[in-house]
Order: C-alpha cells, then sequence, then structure tokens
C-alpha cells in the first residue's frame, strides 16, 4: 500500500474538517479526490505531504506512519502541483526543474539529463525553452514545467491540487491527455484534487467523492456514474445527464459490427466515445457511422439503436 | 503660441543662465585679505578678467554664452547638449584656473602672508556649471553605465588643472593639514563600515523574523521611527553617559576601546539610524515574494535555510539594496557629525575649520564627504541594475 488513511481527523479551529477518514492508496492508482469547496479535498491532500498536520488517527506512507520522516526527506519524495504552479521567478525553467533533484544533491549532468527528458516527456524543445525564465512562458507551459518539477526527483507519489483549474479548456484538456499518458507511461501513484467532475471521470482510475470532511463514495467512475450511493453523488455528478457522462466513459470498440449494405458516408475515429459517436450522428442527422482504424481503413460501422442499448 | 514656446525651451536652464549671469557681475569672486584672520577685501569676476584676460579668453567665454543661449532655444538637438557638456567642463576648470592664476600673480606682488579666499561667485558658478551639464547629461538619456563614466569626466579638466591653484588659500590648507586627510577618510570609512553591516545582518535577521511574528513588527517600528527622530548629535550625547558608566563597571570592555567619547557611542547610535531603512526595506522585499513560490518552495522540501537563501533572499535582494543604498548614504553624511563625540574621521576636519572659522578648511572636510556619498549611491545603483538585469 503506497499511502493509508487511518482513522484520520483534521480540527481547524474547533471545527472538524475531516472525522475519520479510512483510505487505502495502492501502488500505480490515480485517485482523483472530488468534491465541492469546503469539503475537505484539498486537506486531505495537504496531510499526505505534511503541509498540513492530522490531529488524529494515522497517514501511513510505505507502511510507516508519516510523522516518522524527516519532514523534508518525506517532501523531497513526493511530487508537489498546484494550481497556482508557484514557479520561482528568479530561476530559469531547467532551473526550476532541477529543484528536488539539487536538493538530493545529484551531480550537474544527471540533472541536465533529467531536465531535458521531462521537458521532453511535457512536449517542450529543452532547446527552446530550458534557458527561458517563468514569466516568459504562457500559463500552460508554466503549469507544464510545474508538473515537469513535481516529476523531476522520480518520486513515489505524486500530490496535485487543482493543477489544471486555470487554464483555458483547450490547454487543460491537452494537460489532462499529458497527464494521462504519464501515468501510463510511469505507472506513478498520484493523488489528484478536482471540483471538476469531467476531469475526475476523464482521468480517475478511482474516485473518492468527499462532502463535510466524509467519504461519501468511492468507486471507478463507471461505478458511481451507475450506482450513486444517494442523492448527494447523483446531484453532485449531474442527474439530468448521467446518461450521457456514462456514455463518455466507453468506447465504441465493442460496438463495432461489420457493415450491412451500403458503407456509411459519414466516418469516425475507433478511439472515439459513445458520446462523441452519438453527438456526431445527432449533428449529422444519421443514425449510422462508419469506424475507421489508424491509417483511415474502414472496420466497421456502429449504430444508434445498439449504442443506447448498452 | 506662448505655450509652445515654454513646452519647447530649457527654462530650467534659462534660470540657471541668469543666475550665472547675475553671480558672475554680482557676487565677490575672490577675496584678498592681508592674513588668515581678516575677511578682506572682495574682488569681483570683471576685476580678475582685467587683470588676467586675454582677447582669446573673452571669445571663448562670448561662445560659452551663446552656446548657452541656443541650448535654452534649442535643448531637442543632441549635439547641443554634447558640446554644453563639453563647456561646462572646460568653464569648471576654467574658473578654477583663473582664480588659480590671479592668486599666483597677487603673491608675487605682494608679500607672502596674502590669503586669496574663493568667493560666493566662485561657488555659485561653479555649482551652476555642474548643475547644468547634470542637466544635459540627462538630457542624452544614455545608459546608466555611460551617464556614470560622462559625469566622473565631468570632473576630468578641474581635477587636471589643480595645482593651477596652489596659491589659492583652500590649497595652502590642504597643504598645511596634508598628512590629515588619509586616515581621516580611512576612519570616516570605519565609522560607517563598523555601524552599516552588523545594522545589515541584524537588520536582515529582525525583518525575517518580522515576517513570521507579527508582534515583533508592532513592538519595533514605534522604537525605529522614535529613534530617527531624534536629532543625531542628541544621540551622541545621549549615548555617553551610558557608556562612560558600561566603561567603568566592565574594565575589560574600557580596555577594548568602549568608552563614553570616541568611536563607540558614533558606531552605536549611526547603527540604530541604519536600522530602520534596512529592515523596512528588507521587510518590504521579503512581503514582496510571491506567496505561491514559498509554499511550493516548503512543499518540495526546502528546509528553513535553504527557503531563505534560495528563494526568499534572492527575490527580495532588488528592493533591499534599495534600503541599503540609503542607509550607506546617510551613515556617510551623520559620520560627519560624530567627530563631536570624538569619534574622527572627516567630520574633524570639518569642525576644525569651522571653530576656527577656516571656511575653507570645512569645504576641504565636507567635499571627500560627499564624494564618498556619491561613490556609495552610484555603487549601488550600478549593483541594482546589474541585479535588474538578470531577471
Amino acid at each position: 500500500m503506497m499511502i493509508r488513511f487511518e482513522h484520520t481527523r483534521k480540527i481547524y479551529d474547533g471545527a472538524t474538517a475531516i472525522t475519520d477518514l479510512n483510505l487505502d492508496i495502492p501502488q500505480g492508482e490515480l485517485l482523483v479526490l472530488l468534491g465541492p469547496s469546503g469539503s475537505g479535498k484539498s486537506t486531505v491532500l495537504k496531510m499526505v505531504n505534511r503541509m498540513v498536520s492530522h490531529d488524529g488517527g494515522q497517514i501511513l506512507f510505505k507502511g510507516k506512519e508519516i510523522n516518522s520522516f524527516n519532514v523534508q526527506d518525506l517532501r523531497r519524495r513526493m511530487g508537489y502541483a498546484i494550481q497556482s504552479v508557484g514557479l520561482f521567478p528568479h530561476r530559469t525553467v531547467a532551473h526550476n526543474i532541477a529543484t528536488v533533484p539539487r536538493l538530493l544533491g545529484w551531480d550537474a549532468q544527471r540533472v541536465q539529463a533529467r531536465t531535458y527528458e521531462l521537458l521532453q516527456l511535457l512536449a517542450m524543445d529543452p532547446e527552446q525553452y530550458a534557458q527561458r525564465y517563468p514569466h516568459q512562458l504562457s500559463g500552460g507551459q508554466q503549469q507544464r514545467v510545474g508538473v515537469a518539477r513535481a516529476l523531476a526527483a522520480d518520486p513515489d507519489v505524486l500530490l496535485m491540487d487543482e493543477p489544471f483549474g486555470a487554464l483555458d479548456p483547450v490547454t487543460r484538456a491537452a494537460l489532462q491527455v499529458a497527464l494521462k499518458k504519464i501515468h501510463r507511461a510511469t505507472g506513478k501513484t498520484i493523488l489528484f484534487v478536482t471540483h471538476d467532475i469531467d476531469e475526475a471521470l476523464l482521468l480517475a482510475t478511482r474516485i473518492v467523492l468527499l462532502n463535510q470532511g466524509h467519504i461519501t463514495q468511492a468507486g471507478t467512475p463507471l461505478e458511481l456514474l451507475q450506482q450513486p450511493a444517494n442523492d448527494f453523488v447523483a446531484d453532485f455528478l449531474g442527474r439530468a445527464d448521467l446518461g450521457l457522462k456514462q456514455l463518455s466513459l466507453r468506447s465504441i470498440a465493442p460496438y463495432t459490427k461489420a457493415i450491412e449494405g451500403t458503407e456509411p458516408s459519414h466516418t469516425i475515429a475507433h478511439t472515439a466515445t459513445l458520446r462523441e459517436a452519438i453527438s456526431q450522428m445527432a449533428t449529422l442527422h444519421v443514425s449510422t457511422l462508419s469506424v475507421t482504424g489508424e491509417s483511415g481503413t474502414v472496420l466497421g460501422q456502429v449504430q444508434a439503436t445498439d449504442l443506447l442499448e448498452n | 503660441m506662448p505655450v509652445s514656446l515654454v513646452q519647447r525651451c530649457n527654462l530650467v536652464l534659462a534660470l540657471y543662465v541668469a543666475l550665472a549671469v547675475g553671480a558672475a557681475c554680482g557676487l565677490p569672486f575672490l577675496r584678498l585679505a592681508p592674513n588668515r584672520l581678516l575677511s578682506g577685501e572682495p574682488v569681483y569676476l570683471s576685476d580678475v578678467l582685467q587683470q588676467q584676460g586675454s582677447p582669446l579668453l573673452l571669445a571663448l567665454m562670448l561662445a560659452n554664452v551663446a552656446l548657452l543661449c541656443f541650448a535654452v532655444w534649442q535643448p531637442k538637438k543632441r549635439i547641443t547638449q554634447a558640446l554644453l557638456i563639453l563647456s561646462m567642463a572646460a568653464s569648471l576648470a576654467g574658473v578654477w584656473r583663473l582664480a588659480g592664476q590671479f592668486a599666483s600673480s597677487a603673491i608675487q606682488a605682494d608679500q607672502a602672508f596674502t590669503r586669496i579666499t574663493l568667493g560666493a561667485g566662485f561657488w555659485t558658478l561653479v555649482a551652476l556649471a555642474w548643475l547644468m551639464a547634470l542637466d544635459a547629461i540627462d538630457r542624452l538619456q544614455l545608459k546608466s553605465l555611460r551617464r556614470l563614466l560622462l559625469q566622473i569626466a565631468l570632473m576630468l579638466p578641474l581635477l587636471l588643472s589643480l595645482n593651477v591653484g596652489q596659491h589659492l588659500s583652500i590649497a595652502q590648507e590642504y597643504a598645511n593639514q596634508r598628512d590629515v586627510f588619509g586616515p581621516a577618510i580611512l576612519r570616516h570609512l570605519q565609522i560607517v563600515l563598523l555601524a552599516v553591516v552588523p545594522a545589515l545582518l541584524i537588520g536582515f535577521v529582525l525583518a525575517w523574523r518580522m515576517t513570521r511574528t507579527r508582534s515583533l513588527r508592532q513592538a519595533l517600528f514605534p522604537v525605529l521611527n522614535v529613534i530617527q527622530t531624534i536629532p543625531s548629535i542628541a544621540l551622541f550625547g545621549l549615548l555617553m553617559a551610558p557608556l562612560a558608566w558600561v566603561a567603568i563597571q566592565l574594565p575589560a570592555l574600557g580596555r577594548a576601546g568602549i568608552s563614553g567619547v570616541g568611536l563607540a557611542p558614533a558606531v552605536i547610535a549611526l547603527f540604530m539610524y541604519a536600522l530602520l531603512p534596512i529592515i523596512r526595506s528588507t521587510l518590504a522585499g521579503l512581503e514582496q515574494v510571491p506567496a505561491e513560490a514559498i509554499n511550493a518552495a516548503r512543499a518540495m522540501g526546502m528546509s528553513a535555510g535553504q527557503l531563505m537563501w534560495q528563494v526568499e533572499l534572492p527575490l527580495a535582494m532588488p528592493v533591499l539594496l534599495i534600503g541599503l543604498r540609503t542607509a550607506v548614504v546617510q551613515t556617510t553624511g551623520l559620520a560627519a557629525v560624530s567627530a563631536l563625540v570624538g569619534a574622527g574621521g572627516l567630520g574633524q576636519i570639518m569642525f576644525d575649520g569651522l571653530f576656527s572659522a577656516a571656511n575653507e578648511l570645512v569645504i576641504l572636510g565636507v567635499i571627500p564627504i560627499v564624494f564618498l556619498a556619491l561613490l556609495a549611491d552610484t555603487f549601488f545603483k550600478v549593483l541594482s541594475s546589474l541585479i535588474k538585469k538578470r531577471p
């Protein structure tokens, strides 16, 4: 178990912010802490690297209570990315990314190699960006550097507190895709805080929905959509379009059948979701689409009735 | 029409020219006294020119006035400003040479006790020429380093002509006291450094603590503000009695040089004066460090020390330097007064002149103080611009 909360409590000025939190986060999970403002999701995240101390119960990191670690050592083993990014304005992009490796005393060559590797991973050309200063970057580029900085020392855990909250929708989508790729490629354990349901559904391997310091429901995105535990969950996820959200979690691949009769004139990529397929049918006023593979070859067709029957 | 005329012309320069003409005609250029104690007879610029003037000199002066009038009329042209700077550099040396040559011939004519002192007219002309040159340098809108070099170059002709004035009273005063100046400058620097370096170290730590503890700020700022309002002479005086007492109670400190007079009260008072600008600017500098950067630094596992050296100090540095500059310039000036409690330094020369009614000795003490203050000011300005280049 990478991180374990056991009866964890947090009290702010006499008011209980987190009551009796029990949660296991295994290695490799991308766990999204979801909830409305004031639900305590940020507090849960900040307790993990002791930016906020817990007042009761235990938090275990690799089986050991986090208070038994030296606080600086603990934090250097956990990447940290936040909405306001917090890049150091007086340091170059490369120097910013190198922060934790330098604190750990890596030699210069290793630091440089790691910096360049991370810039490439975040789709930024090292030659072009390494020596720039944060104020010379766009908001999206700054957050890319923020994520690279969090990953720099190859931490055991990545803590992300609404990292894409301040970005425009296009940039946010690009970074979500990038994060998903990184998660798949590295298998890092990631704790991700957001209040954006679509972001949670897209990224999470498991969602923990918090309300007023309690876990209301925990499960995979599909479980939450199909069996909301109570009215709060259903309302929070958006009762009116629960169905649409489910559609957005499923790929059209299993629904693809052999072409019957004439090939439909409009196409859709085989990686599309059910939601995208139905949306396209609605826009084009058709009930069938032909499905194309990577090279544009037609793999088969999907039909509206099949998709909606589930 | 009058509006556009006002906008186009350099009215400041026009005022300087008018004042210069007035000073040249109406104020005594030199004073001629039979000995050091008498104040002497005024000698006007016209008298000096009658004796020393040549057609060439008159032509140069007229050209100078014509150039000034043109510069008032057409201030936009850079070539005009450049010529003006050259002509003012020459004028600074010119009035000195004129005074010096007059003195040499007067000394040869009369007996050796004759004193030729520089008059109000001379000082006014020098000050105005200096101001006109600075105005012209400003109008060239150069980068800071070039502007600095030009300001130094402005003094070169005057410095190269210094020995022409060897028979002037001011040069004789310098010759009499020559051995005093070197040690006085060193002593002055010693006082300034002994006050400012501890003020910087202690001020920084206090300001850094203040960002963490609100109560410290509420307790300390009123005290610092009150200290700043105490006149310096009074503060030196106030420190004498307790320090004398300390020296008696703790003979070890007394043997180490702590006593009611001398270096100790001066350095302590100046240290207290320097604290306010340093603490205020350090605090302002630390407070404008982005909270997210500090937060991120802590979350990535920086210790308090690493946070301070790697994040807070570099980001606070530009604002901190402004306060340090104020503190050094202020201390350099105030250190002159500390001569009154026996601390020595350039103030000693100044007060010696004051108490023996030798005005030129006062000026000889003041010039290096002004020079040191300007040097410190320039040093910190250059340092600030170097830091700003690296964003």
